[in-house]
């Protein structure tokens, strides 16, 4: 493709191909069963802090083997009859019924590469971020040489050249004594460039009524809906601050566990919450240098007098603040779900407000691309 | 020297450095001293990132392009980055032979895989498993790649790609023992049939005096026995294949509707099955023998004092055991050891094994020293299966401590399930029968007379992994085009699975099930 392909090693460019080849199959394979992977939530528990890593058994190529049930083999060492074996041990090559174990094929996603499936398969327009909320960051990066430094960032291979070409020629170089001493002139350093790098950051609130009508079911939709908004914001900028708000008749900053672990039995406010996420933006991300992404999650039951003050702290000054604000409406066994119909009203007078309604596991999807179809 | 420089083309000189260059010199000299006899051996000296790359492929860096080898490189990638594996050697069976090290191999690392390479070497050229293979494969393997390239740019690579899916699918249905026996006799020069014909049938004829002939072997009897020896003749006649046949590969590239390209990737797969099926059916052997040579030479002639602890430290990894896997160096090893031993002493043949006198047999030696050439002797000409029926002796599992395990239903693990010798014997045979995996067999290739493809497991006692045998059966399917069956076992009920390349299906098999009867009942 590029010049500098066509100088890389053949065989290089061979495995590299199978290699994308592979990739390939697996990113289609990933894409054909994103629907399967979203519902079940399954993705969440394997995120590491770029890679995810998906169970792929389906991409072995099938052959004629035993099953596992009267399968056995012969080991060496101690133990009683009858005693297990314990953990199956992973054994990459091995020959099959030969030894017990044999592994599952995992395959590693960088974050941004199942952002992008994502991306493509729901057809998500990227997200444009705010322009004057870019700030500029300077990177140094070493890309010179030059005469005078610090010893710390002296080239060693060129200063050390230097010094033999000077010693050959001023006829100082002993073949038999391959003894090299740099003097001054022969050093050189590393020198850097700084490099302005626009970077844009953005800041993720969580919110989530914890009251007592909210079951487990509902949480761990919003814990899949959460994990598919996070993959997919952060797809689009550099640094990506969470935010996570629980509240029943009171909001309260969390961490991410506390966020999908607590359980309330108190009434409902939901206006608390906007007011903390109110305050925590004025005091900590300020909407001139952030974007600002909020969503609340709640099974739409609410105080009844707590209702205009919500749609007023919207109206008046969260919907000013945020890039993007997403309600998403889990249904509980017992929620009245209310809350729908009365945010409903504002969408018509703000752009940047997404509703959604999520009846089951199965509409999460939908969901998804009604938050993120935006494109903010 | 010839060296692989243009096939590799690295970025950096891939032979030897003058010092290791000396070393192999010596190493070779040490060889040669211990009686091995070998191709000659061309290392190269490789990164770690082009040694993964051509053990992905086998050991071939020209070899045809396909996704499955950009896997396994991922897998030996990853492995290799978190420091969870390394590989030190990969040596090829070819003449000459090539050898790939590691560059980052310390020098007693580099000593210990070229004895090892030596071994490995001797073993390839005098093994008589290895004696069909290709010794020219190097370029063979080239030739197979090109030639799937040329498809690849002539009918794309998806459908080239689909193509080569379901060969490999199918790749280990071989014939492992044809290349020794002759299964079939050679298609005849004169066509004979119409003698054939006349062939008279014999019919039993008991003796008798003429008068009672009548009554002792009655005509219509007679008639009778001739008319279904001759229905047997031509039933046998009409079976398509005569025998059954193992190697399904060539039956389909006989049989199967492929086209001219099909048909020769069909083949290259086979040819490359082949060629690496004895690497797996001497796997014990081969790498105990390599492991013997090494020890020997390290520990005899090569090892400088300086060097003992890190020749120590990377000895004791090959033969590690890790958990309760068997490790096939370590067996390979100790066996060879055992047999070297046994042969020293004496300790074989009628008289040693009759003795009942314990304490005799624990001090036998009747010091013929015959154990050097008895392990020369063995490496020629067994293979695993026979190697561990042969000389696998219950003092020998009771000393190294094996067991055999099986799969509990009930722990939802493998669990250790006897230390008897004729268990552990019994287990280690069988999974070593066929590289344990099912044999699976045409039996029909006109099925019910319709041109379906009827195959069969031979079933023993184990079943096959039914979401894979069905997928399997898809892609035979779809070479075979007409719709697939497999007689198998399921859960204990002889069952057929079948596949008309829309769906599949699984039916119970009576036992008395034969085609006939299948054959449309004449209701209405």
């Amino acid at each position: 493709m590029s010049f500098f392909h066509l100088r890389e090693p053949l065989m290089v460019q061979r495995i590299q191909r199978d290699y994308e080849r592979f990739r390939k199959i697996v990113r289609g394979k990933i894409k054909n069963n994103l629907s399967k992977y979203i519902t079940r939530g399954e993705l969440i528990g394997k995120r590491g802090n770029d890679l995810v890593s998906i169970p792929l058994p389906q991409i072995e190529i099938p052959q004629f083997r035993y099953g596992v049930k009267g399968r056995g083999g012969v080991g060496q060492g101690e133990g009683e009859v009858g005693q297990a074996l314990g953990p199956p041990q992973g054994g990459a090559n091995s020959q099959a019924g030969d030894q017990p174990g044999g592994h599952i094929l995992e395959v590693e996603l960088t974050l941004e590469e199942l952002a992008d499936i994502l991306g493509e398969e729901l057809a998500l327009p990227r997200i444009q971020p705010k322009g004057r909320k870019n700030i500029y960051t300077t990177r140094e990066r070493y890309s010179g040489i030059r005469q005078s430094g610090p010893e710390s960032l002296r080239h060693f291979k060129r200063t050390f050249k230097r010094a033999l070409k000077r010693q050959i020629i001023s006829g100082t170089y002993d073949f038999d004594k391959p003894l090299i001493v740099p003097i001054r002139e022969d050093k050189q350093y590393r020198s850097w460039k700084e490099i302005p790098l626009p970077q844009s950051v953005a800041v993720i609130i969580f919110m989530m009524d914890v009251s007592g009508s909210m079951t487990d079911e509902q949480k761990e939709i919003v814990r899949i809906e959460a994990f598919w908004i996070d993959t997919w914001i952060r797809a689009h900028y550099k640094g990506v601050q969470r935010i996570y708000i629980i509240h029943d008749a009171v909001a309260q900053e969390v961490d991410e566990h506390t966020f999908y672990h607590t359980r309330e039995s108190g009434g409902t406010k939901i206006s608390s919450a906007y007011e903390l996420a109110d305050q925590i933006i004025d005091q900590r991300f300020p909407p001139s240098d952030w974007n600002v992404y909020a969503f609340h999650f709640s099974d739409g039951d609410n105080w009844g007098d707590d209702i205009p003050h919500c749609l007023d702290v919207l109206r008046s000054r969260l919907l000013h603040k945020v890039n993007l604000f997403g309600y998403g409406q889990v249904e509980s066994p017992y929620g009245s779900g209310e809350f729908l119909h009365h945010i409903e009203e504002l969408t018509n007078e703000f752009d940047n407000l997404v509703v959604s309604h999520i009846p089951n596991r199965d509409a999460i999807i939908r969901s998804i691309k009604d938050f993120l179809g935006k494109g903010r | 020297m010839p060296t692989t420089m243009n096939l590799l083309n690295t970025p950096y000189d891939t032979s030897l450095t003058p010092e290791l260059r000396a070393v192999q010199r010596e190493i070779e000299g040490y060889a040669r001293e211990f009686g091995l006899d070998f191709f000659e051996v061309i290392f190269e000296l490789l990164d770690a990132d082009d040694l993964n790359a051509i053990a992905a492929y086998g050991g071939f860096p020209t070899r045809y392009p396909h996704w499955s080898f950009g896997m396994a490189y991922e897998e030996l990638k990853k492995t290799y980055d978190y420091g969870l594996a390394k590989i030190y050697e990969l040596v090829i069976n070819n003449d000459p032979c090539y050898a790939y090290l590691m560059r980052s191999n310390n020098l007693v690392d580099q000593k210990l895989v070229m004895a090892h390479v030596y071994g490995h070497c001797d073993f390839f050229k005098n093994n008589a498993f290895f004696a069909h293979t290709n010794r020219k494969m190097m370029e063979e393997m080239a030739n197979h790649g090109a030639r799937i390239r040329r498809y690849v740019e002539k009918y794309g690579e998806d459908e080239v790609e689909a193509f080569l899916d379901k060969c490999k699918s199918i790749e280990d249905l071989i014939d492992i023992h044809s290349v020794a026996i002759r299964r079939r006799d050679e298609p005849p020069r004169f066509d004979f049939e119409a003698t054939k014909d006349e062939e008279p049938i014999p019919v039993t004829r008991f003796k008798t005096k003429s008068y009672l002939e009548p009554y002792i072997n009655p005509e219509e009897l007679l008639k009778a026995e001739e008319e279904r020896k001759r229905k047997e003749r031509e039933a046998k006649s009409k079976n398509f294949p005569e025998q059954p046949e193992r190697d399904v590969l060539l039956f389909l590239m006989q049989y199967a509707p492929l086209k001219p390209w099909q048909r020769d990737i069909l083949g290259i797969v086979r040819e490359e099955s082949y060629y690496f099926a004895p690497q797996a059916q001497t796997k014990i052997m081969n790498e105990g023998w390599a492991t013997y040579v090494h020890s020997t030479i390290m520990t005899k002639r090569a090892l400088h004092p300086s060097e003992v602890i890190d020749y120590c430290d990377h000895h004791s990894g090959t033969v590690a055991s890790h958990g309760p896997r068997l490790n096939p160096y370590k067996l390979g090893l100790e066996l060879f050891r055992d047999i070297e031993f046994r042969w020293n002493t004496g300790r074989f043949g009628k008289e040693y094994e009759e003795c009942d006198d314990l304490e005799k047999k624990r001090n036998w030696d009747l010091g013929l020293g015959l154990g050097r050439q008895k392990i020369f002797e063995v490496r020629r000409t067994h293979n695993d299966i026979t190697f561990i029926d042969e000389f696998l002796t219950p003092e020998f599992c009771v000393e190294h401590k094996y067991f055999t395990f099986a799969w509990s239903e009930q722990a939802g693990t493998f669990v250790i399930e006897s230390r008897e010798f004729q268990k552990i014997k019994q287990r280690l045979l069988f999974n070593l029968t066929n590289f344990g995996k099912p044999i699976i067999c045409v039996v029909d290739g006109n099925y019910r007379n319709r041109g379906e493809l009827l195959l069969r497991h031979e079933y023993n006692g184990v079943d096959l992994r039914l979401d894979h045998a069905i997928a399997t059966l898809a892609n035979i399917q779809a070479l075979w085009t007409r719709p697939v069956h497999l007689q198998t076992v399921v859960e204990g009920k002889p069952t057929l699975l079948s596949h008309d390349g829309a769906e599949h299906s699984m039916k119970p098999l009576g036992e008395s099930d034969d085609p006939r009867r299948n054959a449309p009942a004449k209701t209405r």
